[in-house]
């Protein structure tokens, strides 16, 4: 309230450029103070009008404003490189700046400071910045931006900025109960075309409105947005099952070759993914020690490493262990078993107990908006994409390349392939090695979404090789198919029910429909099944 | 056909002869344990029951080292009552009956004077009846949904009380929080957390559509319909915050997709009562500047006790980027007051000791005192901290005063008319003031 | 090479048994050379012992191997955990004489109707055997009938543990969510602390896993024994000779599932808590091994396997805290790789070699399957 007083007060008294350049100091001179003050001295700054207001008011929002004590205080502003900048003269600042310290913000300040830089970044010359800043003054919906926000509007050339900013009018019109009635119920119909949960809830508000046109173009606008928002969540709804869905795909795709396809139940396979998530932690701890300008790509150069730590991981193993169980599978769950107990610890060991940090990069971090208010995260997007690669890729691998051919033939007639000339021997530790191999990458893809721990693994054996008997042993698009069901219904699912229940309901449906179909979506047929 | 298991002949015997030698292997550990009874007169045992393997494993292994560090300085200093300290470390494993039974060994055959362990609330269940049944003393370590009090429990973590009645009080003054989701991990903490603060909201006025909760399995992983769910409830106009009790190893994934679904602090906030610096260190903390998390300790106190703490911490675990947490300042609590009681007793008598804890204050880290009170919880500062890019939680409010633990929530309908207090001639956990009798009701 | 007379083992484990259940009370409660805490793990151990007996039965002698053991050792387990809770009776902290502390403080206003009748023992107790008997029932006529068999039989049940695992987490259940049921008083009257009952409890544990294995030897040395062991050698085999497989089956399943909810009724009393994480799936691929490393398809084995690993477990967990994670897991290892036939086997070694041919024909066979 206080703020929006002084504004009022600054605006409607139009201050000379004098008094400006004296609000800013004051301002400044309030950020050494408690938040109460602080709060005050953003408001200040941000009606100075001042060209250093905005640098000071983005470095507090960073927490890159410093401060060194005194009477009055000195601030600085800290650059990327770690510079200082003294905030009044925004020169580079000299010994002064010894034992400055960053000025504590809160959420209140940063919001604060945020409204306050979109009415003053309104007018900068980059348009993605005047689009961030029309988008603070949608979000603050503060009466006192508009006289700022209509004048950048006069002047706005780029059609996408002018269209977030007339939202951002809207806003202000209907929030405030500022603007006139047709001004008002156009910005019903612009906040109505904006058809997301902000909007809905900006027009839900207006049930109440002194105007009965404006009332009923509103309540129109409301059913029509729920009506439209009931079906994107069902959709929505669907696009996480698919991203579920690839996630299980991604950790069941190398049980699908070292179970489906040998038939060694290996109960080490979660712990392989978990080598790839370790393996992605230290190529990421090796590229910011050594390369730290490509580090945002540290995560491409993970995917043959963790391939290569999982794929020799597993060509060990089967050659140490695996090889005397042919024939046995049972035995090999028992063995597995004691050698992920092993993996397990020996990461323990090595790394410590505690999770490790796998930064995502940033062209994986953040969203965009598909459709009004139906969102996908980039993360999500290119696990959905990375995944489907790799899946084409084995098939591709199988399918057309001479270890291929030799690692089907081994599956389907192990006799006639030896007698073929082929070492069995080998394609038997490097199909196992494949296997693991891409269980290893499927940690680099976890290890952005899940806790890089010792415990990584746990948490997917029991999905994956659910997702590998549903889908039918020995089939790679049963495996597909099965992943992206088992993640669709999911999702559908959880609405409803909640994320336990939803799951305990899909197993017991899994479990109902091996009844139906004891060997999966896609059985193998004939005499190979009881071969 | 074959019927091999049918063939057991005199062979068998055999297995017999090996099944008598695993239970002649038995008796010499036994009486090993014995013996290394009679050898401890000289020294002091402690034990500790943090399980370094499992699920667990994460969050209680720093524990140990910390109690590994706290006996090593009091050894340093010339050890209890002239006699040095030995760590019984044992691991439970993150198993629950293996708590129970490790806690049996520890008091029964190792004869240990204080056992400092558990994190989880069922592990803490799991040895309780032990504890009692044995005359043990157990030093409790970390925040839980009180609604108990053991006479041979000491609980050096924060009681709802300290933690989310106060977090609550911080989102609603100072950010004007109006609308709440509730979202916790599906066991006995956040459901009585929940409850506690459902109950308290309402009291305050806030409407019941104006609460959401919501609870997930343990070690949930996929938050993009919850994380959306969120973001739907929090676009209705009023401000809303987001109460998270969700436990530790889901926190990572929960955090992450809060941050890739651009749901930033500045416009749902996040607090949460189970996040530290420990769990914060798996993370990329940038884009969670402002979510909030409300505790006892941060490692970002600027106090000297704190400073001398990190450095020896750092010296002993020989890596000077490992984190402190609140849980480690409880222990670092809970021993200073076990060796402070142990020297006004004289003893390391049980019964003596628990007698003797009553009133103890030491100093906490973050410039304060602790204080034992007649209910066995101790008196905490509450701060408010907004998590940092570089992993930091910086403090931006704190209580005025400390908080006394209540172990029995005066928010909850079984439990408002209970109270606990172990001095005499009372001596009762769940004395109630209603009826005037101990016992519950 | 069978034998028409009684093997020498089914004399021998029983009056081993009946003699231990007889002797560690004396030296517990008379002579003390026993501390209490030993009594109840080793209690422990034979309860497990029960359950690899049981899982033997299944997979040692019809070839099914069940990773969901686990389940019904649980549900016997909570049959009886309800059965002690109801018994605090107005003991509990909150003094209410009708509902669980977890419910009180949960704000739950009745009983569930799932726990009216478990304050009496009369019908409390047929419900430890009864109600894994029931999922047993429903699940195996399920899986056998559409022959479901070998790994994806293995895997099913692995789900079913799993879902249940979920199920009993949820505190909306009812069964007091990841803290399950403890802080128990007494049991028919007993204190369930005191020494006395301690030693009883163990007695009685030994007592009935005597009978457990008489039980099994009994199962397996009648026509239908044969006829489950001919059913794991060739299944199909069996089936075109005009037996129903899937009766055979659905008897022996059912059975091992109902000793397996015995063995965690006894459990529960002495490690004093049940809960959800009992249900988990490590569990039952412990007990797998187990019967593996004390030699699969000898009952004997079964036992001396999970009394042999957890002692090595407690041992190692209490003198190597760092370290028995390593030690377990290279143990697993190398008697996979190097005992095949378990302890049993090792036992055996340098006997018959026409046994072990025959028998690597049949696991040949099963593997096949």
């Amino acid at each position: 309230m206080l703020r929006i007083l002084l504004l009022a007060f600054l605006l409607c008294f139009g201050l000379s450029a004098e008094t400006r350049a004296d609000g800013f100091d004051d301002g400044l001179h309030l950020l050494g103070g408690k938040f109460d003050d602080v709060e005050r001295g953003v408001v200040i700054l941000a009606g100075s009008g001042d060209q250093r207001a905005g640098a000071v008011l983005a470095a507090l929002q960073d927490n890159r404003l410093m401060v060194v004590a005194g009477d009055p205080p000195s601030f600085f502003i800290r650059q990327a490189d770690d510079s200082l900048l003294d905030a009044a003269t925004l020169q580079p600042a000299g010994d002064a700046a010894a034992g400055a310290k960053a000025v504590r913000v809160n959420n209140r300040i940063r919001r604060a400071a945020e409204a306050a830089l979109g009415t003053l970044n309104l007018s900068s010359p980059n348009a993605a910045i005047r689009r961030q800043a029309a988008d603070a003054v949608f979000k603050a919906r503060d009466g006192e931006a508009l006289p700022a926000l209509e004048a950048a509007l006069a002047k706005e050339r780029d059609p996408d900025v002018k269209a977030v900013m007339e939202t951002a009018r809207a806003a202000i019109f209907l929030a405030n109960g500022q603007g006139d009635e047709a001004q008002r119920l156009q910005a019903v119909e612009t906040i109505g075309r904006r058809g997301d949960p902000d909007a809905l809830a900006m027009l839900r508000n207006l049930a109440n409105d002194t105007s009965a046109s404006i009332r009923e173009a509103a309540a129109a606008s409301v059913s029509s947005i729920e009506m439209r928002q009931s079906m994107l969540a069902r959709v929505q709804d669907a696009i996480y099952g698919i991203s579920l869905g690839s996630v299980l795909l991604l950790a069941a795709i190398g049980l699908a070759i070292t179970f489906g396809v040998m038939g060694v139940i290996n109960m080490a396979h979660g712990e392989m993914v978990m080598l790839g998530a370790y393996t992605t932690y230290v190529v990421q701890t090796l590229f910011v020690t050594y390369l730290p300008d490509a580090a945002n790509w540290s995560l491409i150069a993970a995917v043959p490493a963790a391939f290569v730590v999982g794929g020799l991981a597993g060509v060990i193993l089967e050659r140490t262990v695996i090889r005397f169980l042919y024939g046995r599978p049972l035995e090999t769950l028992l063995a597995t078993f004691g050698i992920s107990l092993i993996l397990q610890q020996a990461v323990r060991s090595i790394f410590g107990p505690t999770n490790r940090e796998v930064t995502s990069p940033s062209w994986m971090s953040g969203s965009f908006d598909i459709l009004d208010g139906l969102t996908l995260t980039s993360g999500r997007l290119v696990i959905i994409i990375f995944c489907l690669a790799v899946f084409l890729g084995l098939l591709a691998f199988i399918r057309y390349s001479r270890f291929g051919l030799e690692m089907r033939a081994v599956t389907q007639n192990r006799r006639m392939a030896a007698s073929m000339g082929i070492r069995t021997g080998l394609v038997d530790a490097l199909t196992f090695g494949l296997g693991s191999g891409i269980a290893g990458i499927a940690g680099v893809a976890l290890s952005q979404i899940d806790n890089v721990s010792p415990n990584l693994g746990q948490g997917y054996i029991i999905d994956s090789f659910l997702v590998v008997v549903f889908g039918g042993v020995g089939n790679l698009w049963g495996t597909l198919t099965g992943a992206m069901a088992i993640g669709i219904a999911n999702k559908l699912l959880e609405p409803f029910t909640g994320a336990v229940l939803g799951k305990i309901i899909l197993l017991v449906l899994v479990i109902l429909f091996i009844q139906k179909r004891p060997r999966g979506l896609f059985a193998l047929k004939g005499r190979a099944i009881e071969a | 056909m074959t019927s091999a298991p049918r063939t057991l002949s005199r062979r068998a015997f055999a297995g017999i002869a090996a099944k008598g030698a695993a239970a002649a292997a038995l008796l010499p550990t036994l009486s090993l344990g014995a013996g290394q009874a009679l050898a401890a007169d000289a020294t002091i045992k402690v034990g500790i029951l943090h399980s370094l393997s499992g699920t667990m494993a994460i969050s209680e292994t720093t524990l140990k080292d910390v109690m590994l560090m706290l006996i090593e300085q009091q050894n340093a200093k010339g050890g209890l009552l002239g006699k040095k300290l030995e760590a019984v470390v044992v691991d439970p494993a993150s198993n629950w009956p293996l708590f129970a039974e490790k806690a049996k060994d520890l008091l029964e055959a190792q004869k240990v004077a204080a056992v400092f362990g558990c994190w989880t609330s069922v592990s803490r269940k799991s040895v309780l009846p032990v504890f009692e049944q044995d005359d043990g003393i157990l030093f409790y370590p970390v925040q839980y949904e009180g609604e108990e009090s053991s006479r041979n429990v000491f609980y050096t973590g924060a009681a709802p009380n300290q933690q989310a009645v106060p977090a609550v009080d911080y989102l609603m003054n100072e950010e004007g929080v109006e609308r709440w989701v509730l979202a916790g991990t599906d066991y006995v903490y956040p459901r009585t957390t929940n409850k506690i603060l459902e109950a308290y909201l309402k009291l305050k006025g806030v409407g019941a559509d104006d609460i959401m909760i919501n609870y997930t399995p343990f070690g949930q992983s996929d938050w993009q319909t919850i994380v959306s769910e969120i973001k739907k409830f929090g676009s209705a106009g009023k401000k809303t915050a987001v109460v998270s009790t969700i436990n530790g190893d889901a926190n990572v994934p929960f955090y992450k997709e809060l941050a890739n679904q651009g749901v930033k602090a500045t416009d749902i906030p996040v607090v949460a009562f189970s996040v530290g610096e420990e769990e914060l260190a798996g993370l990329d903390t940038k884009p969670l500047v402002g979510h909030l998390a409300a505790w006892n300790y941060f490692m970002s106190v600027d106090t000297p006790e704190n400073a001398a703490f990190i450095k020896a911490w750092h010296k002993f675990i020989k890596n000077d980027k490992r984190v402190t947490n609140d849980p480690m300042e409880a222990h670092y609590i809970g021993f200073n007051m076990w060796v402070k009681a142990v020297e006004k007793a004289g003893t390391i008598d049980h019964d003596a000791v628990i007698d003797a804890m009553i009133g103890v204050s030491v100093p906490n880290l973050t410039g304060g005192y602790a204080t034992m009170m007649p209910n066995h919880h101790i008196t905490k500062p509450v701060l408010i901290g907004e998590i940092q890019g570089n992993g930091q939680i910086n403090t931006v409010w704190e209580t005025p005063g400390l908080v006394v633990g209540d172990e029995w929530s005066d928010y909850l309908e079984g439990s408002k008319d209970l109270i606990a207090d172990w001095r005499k001639p009372m001596n009762c956990g769940n004395f109630n003031v209603k009826s005037g009798k101990c016992g519950g009701v | 090479m069978i034998s028409s007379r009684m093997p020498f083992a089914s004399v021998v484990v029983p009056a081993v048994l009946i003699a231990i259940a007889i002797l560690v009370p004396i030296l517990h409660l008379s002579t003390g050379t026993l501390p209490t805490y030993a009594v109840s793990l080793f209690g422990k151990y034979l309860c497990y012992a029960m359950l690899a007996l049981a899982l033997d039965l299944v997979w040692g002698y019809c070839g099914i191997l069940s990773l969901g053991h686990a389940a019904f050792f649980s549900l016997g387990g909570y049959a009886m955990g309800m059965y002690l809770m109801r018994q605090i009776g107005s003991r509990g902290v909150y003094g209410d004489p009708i509902l669980p502390d977890f419910m009180v403080f949960l704000n739950w206003k009745e009983l569930p109707w799932y726990w009216w009748g478990m304050d009496h023992a009369w019908f409390a107790f047929p419900m430890i055997v009864l109600v894994p008997g029931a999922l047993a029932l429903v699940f195996g006529w399920l899986a056998f009938r559409s022959r479901v068999t070998g790994v994806y039989l293995s895997i099913i049940s692995q789900a079913m543990t799993f879902a249940l695992l979920l199920a009993f987490f949820r505190n909306d259940m009812g069964m007091g969510g990841n803290n399950g049921l403890t802080d128990f008083k007494e049991i028919l009257g007993f204190d369930t602390g005191a020494d006395a009952t301690r030693s009883a409890l163990f007695s009685v544990t030994a007592i009935t896993l005597a009978l457990a294995y008489l039980l099994c030897v009994f199962v397996t040395r009648s026509r239908a024994g044969l006829v489950i062991v001919a059913i794991r050698d060739a299944e199909s085999r069996a089936r075109f000779c005009g037996y129903r497989v899937e009766h055979y089956k659905l008897f022996v399943w059912t059975i091992s599932a109902m000793l397996a909810g015995i063995a965690g009724a006894l459990y529960v009393p002495q490690v004093g808590i049940i809960n959800p994480s009992e249900f988990g799936t490590g569990n039952s691929i412990e007990a797998v091994i187990w019967v593996a490393l004390g030699g699969r398809g000898t009952l004997w084995g079964a036992i001396v396997g999970a009394v042999g690993v957890n002692f090595v477990k407690s041992w190692l967990t209490n003198n190597f805290p760092e370290w028995w994670l390593f030690a377990l897991g290279l143990m697993f290892v190398l008697v996979t790789l190097f005992l095949p036939k378990g302890i049993a086997g090792l036992l055996r070694l340098g006997g018959i070699d026409a046994f072990n041919r025959k028998s690597a024909a049949a696991e040949a066979g099963e593997a096949r399957s």
